[in-house]
């Protein structure tokens, strides 16, 4: 499931990043990554921003990134 | 002499770190981006003496915006690299970790806000971390100086070591051993800043939030800058200096050239701080006891904010609005320092990813961001006609702000990238640090301020005596009284506003403009062109070209925005 339609307060962990160098190249930066657990915080309304937690960091990433990012959700 | 580069990823505590080795102040906030350039000081090791750059944050060696294209170009210059690394993160700092260690220049790595590992409840084996990465690691606490002496001590110890060139993944996997191994995490229940933390990303409950911090912030600033200036500085300058003026006037014959530059033009007798424009009267009071009351308000909420770490977190509520004009939520940031001042917003807009965003940044926040000593002024002069035409100003401007961002937004090429980036915890501000960027920021108004404002005074009353203003005047008439509605002398505050628009606001007092007029000038000072200050750092940011597009987009945007003005009011 993508990021941005994750739930606020589900978890999980990413499993893949759909996109070119550059992108893979920032989300990397910021501890972004597949294999990295997950916590989505909230979302804004109208597409807006994600804010999600990685290694007890708070991240907020544009609602498009989001997409590309795909998490498999806890049971 | 060497060179010791301070590298880590933003908001870490570099640049608290560098104050602490090198004695240099700097600007320290709470969030990603707060140093966009870098800068140089010096430190001692024994008898050595070492130069120490603070280098802008950077996630990774591959950049990302230009605040990390500078960091990169950098770092071919150091000698030793000492890299700093958030503690409470490994996972995440290593990265630029390795990535440092595969270079060819000697690392020691700094383990900074170790103090908040313990709260958090990790724990770290300091030997083993030393071993895996094959470099000294000294647990430090910028802020309070802990660990700065064995930091200096270890530089001696810096090495590069060999080890191979990895892949991306490679080092991602070479981090996951290194954390599985070093790092340990006991658990911990939430605590009450953690909630309100999320909570502030939250819709409704951070929509709520921004409003009340917004409303809040302006209540406050308000009333300390009315404070001081109703209750300290309008009576000692009323009390205390004015008599001391009437007697230098008296000495220099009441009246002549020298006179009028020294004290202005005396009214009905009386000195009349706003409107008498001499060095000693106006030259004095409107920086110390019009602006600088405000600037100290300002700065002071302007800071808290910044250091509790609560902008970023502004920028996640703000980024759709923000997408709207071709920025994201982020260009926050250069827009709230814009409002103390638009030089240190020009700098900021580094922190975006795009030419085509910092373009639209900067020339929205030089065209519709009013900087605190304008606020200042706009208040003193305007306020006192009433509350409602100061809500025209802000109204107006903010309008502008929307809606030029909408059309700049659609007819420069491109698209305004996503937003991403780190939300900081919320900290308790250091106030040693909150005090002393205070400090500088007071500082940096009246060094810059003072000599300006003296000179335009200077060469304001000497383009009178030389008909100067005159001339200019009965050429610009059709534009200054037919298009916008104000006396043809108006112009003349026009023209000063290039140099500073507080004092240009100031010489509108003795126009005796009505309220509307009033309305219109001070909307057409703000938004005509930027002052020297911010004019040279755009010229500086931008290119010759950007900035002629810029200031054309300025000119216009004034123009026709003080023509409806003048036309609706």
């Amino acid at each position: 499931m993508p990021l941005s339609h994750m739930r606020p307060g589900q978890s999980g962990m990413i499993v893949e990043i759909q996109g070119g160098f550059g992108l893979i190249n920032r989300l990397n930066g910021l501890g972004i990554l597949p294999g990295k657990r997950v916590r989505k915080i909230s979302a804004m309304i109208a597409r807006g921003p994600v804010t999600i937690e990685v290694d007890r960091v708070q991240v907020a990433i544009g609602f498009g990134m989001a997409k590309r990012i795909i998490v498999a959700l806890d049971q | 002499m060497r060179t010791i580069l301070l590298v880590g990823n933003p908001n870490v505590g570099k640049s608290v770190l560098f104050s602490r080795l090198t004695g240099v102040r700097t600007t320290v906030s709470n969030y990603p981006g707060t140093t966009i350039s870098y800068t140089r000081g010096f430190t001692k090791l024994g008898e050595e003496k070492l130069e120490v750059i603070d280098v802008p944050g950077t996630y990774t060696l591959e950049p990302t915006s230009e605040a990390e294209e500078i960091a990169l170009k950098m770092l071919k210059n150091g000698n030793v690299i000492i890299n700093v690394v958030n503690a409470t993160n490994l996972e995440r700092s290593l990265y630029l970790t390795l990535q440092l260690l595969e270079m060819d220049t000697p690392v020691v790595v700094a383990l900074n806000m170790w103090d908040d590992t313990r709260h958090r409840g990790i724990d770290i084996d300091l030997e083993k971390l030393r071993m895996m990465l094959g470099v000294p690691a000294v647990p430090t606490v910028a802020v309070t100086g802990e660990g700065i002496k064995e930091l200096m001590e270890s530089i001696p110890r810096a090495t590069s070591p060999d080890g191979p060139t990895r892949s991306r993944d490679e080092r991602w996997v070479a981090i996951g051993e290194i954390v599985d191994q070093v790092q340990h995490i006991s658990h911990r229940h939430h605590t009450w800043l953690e909630r309100v933390q999320d909570a502030s990303v939250k819709p409704l409950t951070g929509g709520l939030i921004a409003i009340a911090i917004l409303v809040l912030s302006f209540l406050v600033v308000r009333f300390i800058g009315e404070s001081l200036i109703g209750y300290l500085l309008e009576p000692l300058f009323n009390g205390l200096w004015a008599p001391v003026v009437l007697r230098v006037s008296a000495l220099m014959g009441g009246s002549g050239f020298l006179h009028d530059i020294v004290v202005g033009k005396l009214v009905g007798g009386e000195v009349n701080f706003v409107e008498s424009f001499g060095l000693i009267t106006s030259g004095l009071y409107v920086p110390f006891a019009m602006v600088l009351p405000y600037i100290f308000s300002f700065y002071l909420v302007l800071g808290l904010l910044e250091d509790v770490g609560y902008l970023p977190r502004l920028a996640v509520l703000m980024d759709t609005i923000m997408h709207w004009l071709g920025l994201h939520g982020y260009a926050i940031i250069p827009t709230l320092l814009g409002l103390g001042c638009n030089v240190p917003a020009v700098l900021s807009t580094r922190i975006l990813e795009s030419k085509r965003e910092r373009f639209i940044a900067s020339t929205l926040v030089s065209i519709a961001v009013p900087c605190a000593a304008l606020q200042a002024m706009i208040f003193g002069l305007v306020g006192q006609r009433g509350g409602q035409y100061v809500i025209m100003v802000y109204g107006t401007l903010f309008a502008v702000w929307v809606i030029l961002g909408i059309i700049l937004n659609h007819s420069i090429k491109g698209f305004s990238p996503e937003l991403l980036i780190e939300i900081p915890p919320y900290r308790i501000p250091p106030w040693r640090i909150a005090i002393q960027k205070m400090w500088m920021r007071i500082y940096g108004f009246l060094a810059e301020a003072i000599p300006i404002i003296l000179g335009a005074i200077v060469i304001i009353n000497m383009l009178y005596l030389f008909g100067v203003f005159n001339a200019i005047a009965n050429i610009t008439a059709p534009v200054v009284s037919g298009l916008l509605g104000l006396p043809k002398e108006a112009i003349t505050s026009l023209v000063i506003g290039f140099l500073r628009k507080d004092v240009a606001l100031g010489m509108l007092a003795p126009l005796s403009l009505t309220a509307k007029q009033l309305v219109v000038a001070s909307v057409v000072l703000a938004m005509f062109f930027p002052c020297i200050a911010t004019f040279v750092v755009l010229l500086r940011e931008l290119g010759v070209v950007s900035m002629c597009k810029a200031a054309g987009v300025m000119i216009a945007a004034a123009l026709i925005t003080g023509g409806l003005l003048n036309l609706m009011l």
